[in-house]
């Protein structure tokens, strides 16, 4: 059994409201929707907010639609993983992202937990998602409470693992996210976000609410993938999520291409380079080849996550191999036994 | 306390609860229905599984006023009366259940996923209960259970 603390409840009913619940209350209020991420932190005692301001009455926050030019889809951030990952205009325009939506966690948790809730997911470590009791008895660590990382052991930066699934989709499509506060509300690229500090990994100021996620569209030369590593395929977190959106021309040569690997340190990470290696060319196994390497060299996972390191390093080219042969429409190459469960 | 209102399998109910009570503990320790289990207590198991406006939801982690003004459905509310709901029925023929702790969260997932689709194939069943653990019956005989339950409630 594991109790909450005692706290208020709030549900208001406009996104002004909201934020004002929020600066009024400050550092003892946070926003709750879907709860999943929130919740079991609170019985861990992560968090001890005096106050929750609940964002699921607010409608404001609800719809998947496209913009009045067609050019982006817009989806309130309240909006359920379970209804992105089977909305029709998201797989018709944006299948990676549904993809990603419908790989998180398991049914129950993607019938409550939302898209908004999911790109401010808390960061994850072996030494920081454990009960009360446990980290006590650790001395607990740098993220919460303590003055020592146990994975780096002399490091003052926290490491804990990005671990969610919709931003490294998002930030290769080139999203942009609206956030409302009590002083009016401001966009940012998804990419500019996130931070590399573990502790507190995105730019999300307190008392801000992240209320819509932007998507550009693009047309049908655009392909995209996403692939998910973990232990369970019914509902663990991932070891190693790789996201891949190319653009093709009408040659069939890549004109544009975004890959981003996360899971592995405390923000998504936006490979560089690429466009080098395959702008002009098709993408055959030479590029991917090339392109994955190229993943490789960049990424370098920590013990941050009860799976080997150096393990989940070995398994970077091999996904981003994958995702960009689903990209590129080849036939899948070898055993794929850690193919993500649908 | 305060008084939350809930709508259980269709009736009525108010309860004191504190404030920063789940819906599983009111409905475990303010409302006497202990069907629903608490395992787990942090949304990883599935035992606490119950249905909300038609989906099925995590009650030890969903804060109570979350509930409020919305149906809830829980393994009491499956059956009529002395009538067991055929995914139930079907438990019970197939040997689904040995020791049972996890078998109120799996008849309500189960509930909730054939409501909106009637016609599964094994794999669409599978993934439906894939948030529920069980430790006893290696899963097949509870396949069977919800295969031979979606058949019996499309000829109904």
């Amino acid at each position: 059994m594991l109790r909450l603390h005692p706290f208020r409840y709030h549900r208001p009913g406009t996104v002004g409201e909201a934020t004002e619940l929020l600066a009024n209350f400050g550092a003892e209020a946070m926003p709750i929707a879907g709860g999943t991420d929130l919740m079991p932190n609170m019985k861990h005692r992560l968090f001890t907010p005096g106050h929750l301001v609940s964002l699921n009455r607010i409608a404001a926050l609800r719809g998947i639609h496209l913009d009045a030019a067609g050019a982006r889809l817009r989806i309130g951030a309240t909006e359920t993983l379970a209804d992105i990952a089977s909305n029709p205009l998201v797989q018709q325009r944006l299948p990676a992202l549904a993809t990603a939506a419908g790989l998180v966690a398991g049914p129950q948790l993607r019938n409550m937990g939302t898209i908004g809730g999911n790109i401010c997911l808390d960061t994850r470590c072996t030494y920081y998602n454990q009960t009360e009791f446990w980290r006590a008895a650790l001395g607990y660590c740098l993220k919460k409470n303590g003055t020592v990382c146990h994975v780096t052991r002399v490091g003052k930066k926290c490491v804990a693992a990005h671990s969610a699934d919709t931003p490294p989709v998002l930030i290769a499509l080139g999203a942009t996210l609206v956030l409302a506060g009590a002083l009016g509300t401001r966009e940012m690229a998804a990419n500019d976000f996130f931070v590399a500090d573990g502790i507190r990994n995105t730019r999300r100021a307190h008392g801000e609410v992240l209320a819509e996620i932007r998507i550009p569209l693009a047309g049908p030369r655009r392909r995209s993938a996403y692939r998910k590593l973990r232990q369970r395929g019914s509902i663990d977190f991932p070891l190693l999520s790789v996201a891949v959106v190319c653009d093709f021309d009408e040659s069939g040569a890549v004109e544009r291409i975004r890959g981003v690997v996360s899971a592995l340190g405390a923000r998504p990470r936006l490979l560089s380079g690429w466009d080098g290696i395959a702008v002009g060319s098709a993408l055959d196994n030479g590029v991917i080849d090339a392109l994955a390497e190229r993943a490789h060299a960049q990424c370098r996972p920590l013990e941050n996550a009860i799976v080997d390191a150096e393990w989940r390093r070995a398994m970077v080219p091999v996904q981003v191999r994958r995702a960009l042969r689903e990209v590129a429409v080849l036939p899948p190459k070898g055993v794929s036994a850690m193919r993500p469960a649908r | 306390m305060e008084v939350v209102r809930l709508r259980v399998n269709g009736d009525e109910r108010a309860c004191g609860v504190p404030a920063h009570y789940t819906l599983l503990e009111t409905l475990r320790y303010g409302l006497g229905l202990t069907g629903s289990k608490q395992g787990c207590d942090k949304g990883d198991c599935g035992a606490c599984t119950v249905i909300v406006d038609g989906r099925a939801v995590l009650s030890c982690i969903t804060p109570v006023w979350e509930a409020e003004g919305r149906g809830v459905r829980t393994v009491e509310g499956l059956g009529r009366g002395t009538e067991p709901h055929p995914v139930q029925d079907e438990f019970d023929l197939n040997g689904a259940a040995q020791c049972g702790f996890c078998t109120p969260g799996i008849l309500c997932s189960a509930v909730a996923f054939l409501e909106r689709n009637p016609s599964p194939d094994r794999d669409r069943i599978r993934a439906a209960l894939a948030g529920n653990l069980c430790r006893c019956t290696g899963y097949e005989k509870i396949y069977d259970a919800v295969e031979a339950a979606a058949a019996r409630l499309r000829d109904r």
